[in-house]
């Protein structure tokens, strides 16, 4: 029971963290919006997504660009709780160790699940209108929280491993790219040689392609099953690379 | 419970490091801190102190030896270790991002003390530390002292038997760490058992029963702040003549002064006052001895380093 009690005192001091770092919220939540409004209203009439509307397209994508955004701060913040002292002083009380890496674990998904539902709104009102039923949102709804536990642990274990927290932020750079890198933006049969051989066999892209397949109420059983293999993947060498990294700082 | 809140024996630690090969930091140390007391260890950096509270405030496993805190061994029953102990490192481990008084909630309620009683434990520490006024600030916002301060009251949250305070006023002004000092005087006099390291002569005198001197990873010398000090040439004046002939005058009209024919200065004990200083000069004005350089010496980290080990502690500090 201490454990759990534990874990929610660390998750409310995460929060006020996050609430309070203005950084941590404009990536969280405005930048994607930000992003968005520049694809579809700017660059979208451009594209050439194979007909249909390009914010039913890019919705998809914007809200795994969404996740994206978000992780630097939890590597930043996880590697900072290690590098300033703090947790030595948790390290010395009697309480439940993995308390610490519950916490940021889960508010980071609370608050990456609130920017991507955000995306989700502001995509609304830039009149995305998906096909699905109740059970494929949910669906859709299960493979994006999937994906961001996962992302979220392979996050926390970049911010144990790093030396700095400057060097655990950069870890969101390439995390960032990844999904311009997939068929967030454009479909990958468009890009050039090389980048759409990356861009198929990068895990974004089924995980794009499952959840948009789902939002037209198409669903692809390849994609899906795809798109869970690498959650569980990144999910599984994530968790438990985070693990060995702190039982060995810790 | 025995009368023994700390004991240690044969402690040794050493690093393994591809680069610089294998340093020993600590190389057999035992202690033994009385119930109630306070104890210092005193040495300058690199001599071992903070890996000494790292082992035994469970943070790390010592190489050899074992240690008991609080009447439990430090590596199997780790966790009654924990429960019994509050510990304030060298760097306030406080979060930045949160108030003061948040800071002390945090430390409650991994305390597990309940809502009401966190409330008074937090209101009485902002009110006992002088932080009330600040207590809706982040703590980013804190001076040096004020951080300390707060570290410390989050130390105490848990109400621990044994503090372990890892040079506590190290970085802070004057006035901060007369505060520290009366702080820690005040926890004394509640019965707790402070383990204290430093590297102030000064702050072991003024604070500690019992006082021991780490030199690269040994214990060079232990005892009361009285025994070591009278190891240590104390306060004296330090009078540099021009010549031969001018110290032999010096050294004539000041009995109980040693002079040193080498360097042409002639050590006065003293102790340091207006009083005695005005009488010594004088003196020396009387007989129309004229004096070079006057310089008052109180004994320092260094004197006891020389005194005890023969050497300066600075060639005893790691780059």
């Amino acid at each position: 029971m201490s454990a759990i009690a534990d874990s929610l005192t660390m998750l409310r001091r995460n929060a006020k963290h996050s609430l309070r770092d203005p950084v941590v919220l404009f990536n969280a939540i405005l930048f994607p919006i930000v992003m968005m409004f520049m694809f579809v209203y700017v660059l979208g009439d451009g594209f050439d997504v194979g007909g249909g509307a390009y914010v039913d397209y890019a919705a998809p994508g914007m809200v795994m660009l969404a996740l994206c955004y978000g992780m630097g701060s939890t590597a930043t913040a996880v590697n900072s709780d290690m590098t300033k002292g703090i947790i030595n002083r948790f390290r010395v009380m009697n309480i439940s160790r993995a308390a610490v890496l519950t916490g940021h674990v889960v508010s980071t998904v609370v608050r990456t699940v609130l920017g991507m539902a955000a995306i989700v709104g502001v995509a609304f009102a830039m009149g995305f209108s998906p096909s699905a039923n109740l059970g494929q949102w949910f669906a859709a709804v299960g493979i994006l929280v999937l994906t961001v536990l996962a992302v979220t642990w392979l996050t926390i274990a970049f911010g144990l491993a790093a030396k700095s927290p400057e060097s655990a932020g950069f870890f969101a750079v390439p995390l960032i790219m990844l999904p311009f890198f997939s068929s967030a933006i454009i479909p990958a049969d468009k890009m050039g040689p090389g980048i759409r051989q990356f861009a198929e066999y990068q895990p974004f892209t089924p995980i794009i392609e499952t959840v948009r397949g789902l939002f037209n109420g198409t669903p692809s059983t390849g994609s899906t099953l795809a798109a869970i293999g690498w959650c569980v993947g990144i999910g599984v060498v994530g968790y438990a690379w985070a693990l060995a990294k702190f039982t060995k700082r810790g | 419970m025995t009368s023994s809140a700390i004991t240690a024996t044969g402690l040794r630690k050493a690093y393994g490091d591809k680069a610089r090969g294998h340093k020993t930091v600590l190389a057999g140390v035992d202690l033994d801190v009385r119930a109630g007391s306070v104890f210092a260890l005193l040495g300058p950096n690199g001599a071992g102190k903070t890996t000494t509270v790292h082992i035994l405030t469970t943070l790390l496993a010592p190489d050899a030896g074992s240690a008991r805190v609080a009447g439990y061994d430090t590596a199997s029953e780790t966790r009654a270790v924990r429960a019994a102990i509050g510990v304030t490192g060298q760097f306030a481990s406080v979060d930045d991002l949160l108030t003061g008084a948040e800071n002390l909630r945090l430390m409650a309620d991994l305390h597990h003390l309940g809502k009401r009683e966190g409330t008074r434990v937090v209101d009485d520490l902002l009110a006992r530390f002088d932080l009330a006024e600040s207590a809706g600030k982040q703590a980013a916002t804190y001076s040096g002292g004020m951080r300390r301060k707060l570290d410390l009251a989050m130390t105490l949250v848990g109400r621990p038997e044994i503090i372990f305070l890892d040079e506590p006023t190290t970085g802070l002004d004057p006035r901060s760490r007369r505060t520290m000092w009366d702080i820690v005087r005040e926890l004394v006099a509640d019965g707790m058992t402070i383990f204290l390291t430093t590297q102030y002569l000064e702050e072991a005198d003024q604070l500690a029963d019992r006082v021991a001197v780490l030199d690269r990873g040994r214990l060079v010398a232990e005892g009361t702040p009285g025994e070591l000090k009278r190891q240590v040439p104390g306060t004296h004046v330090r009078l540099r003549l021009a010549d031969a002939a001018r110290l032999d005058a010096a050294a004539r009209v000041l009995p109980g002064a040693t002079p040193d024919p080498d360097a042409l200065t002639l050590r006065v004990p003293s102790d340091g006052g207006v009083k005695s200083l005005r009488s010594l000069l004088d003196r020396l004005d009387e007989y129309a001895v004229e004096v070079e350089e006057f310089s008052v010496h109180t004994p320092d980290l260094d004197d006891v380093f020389l005194a005890i080990t023969g050497h300066q502690s600075t060639e005893a500090q790691t780059a």
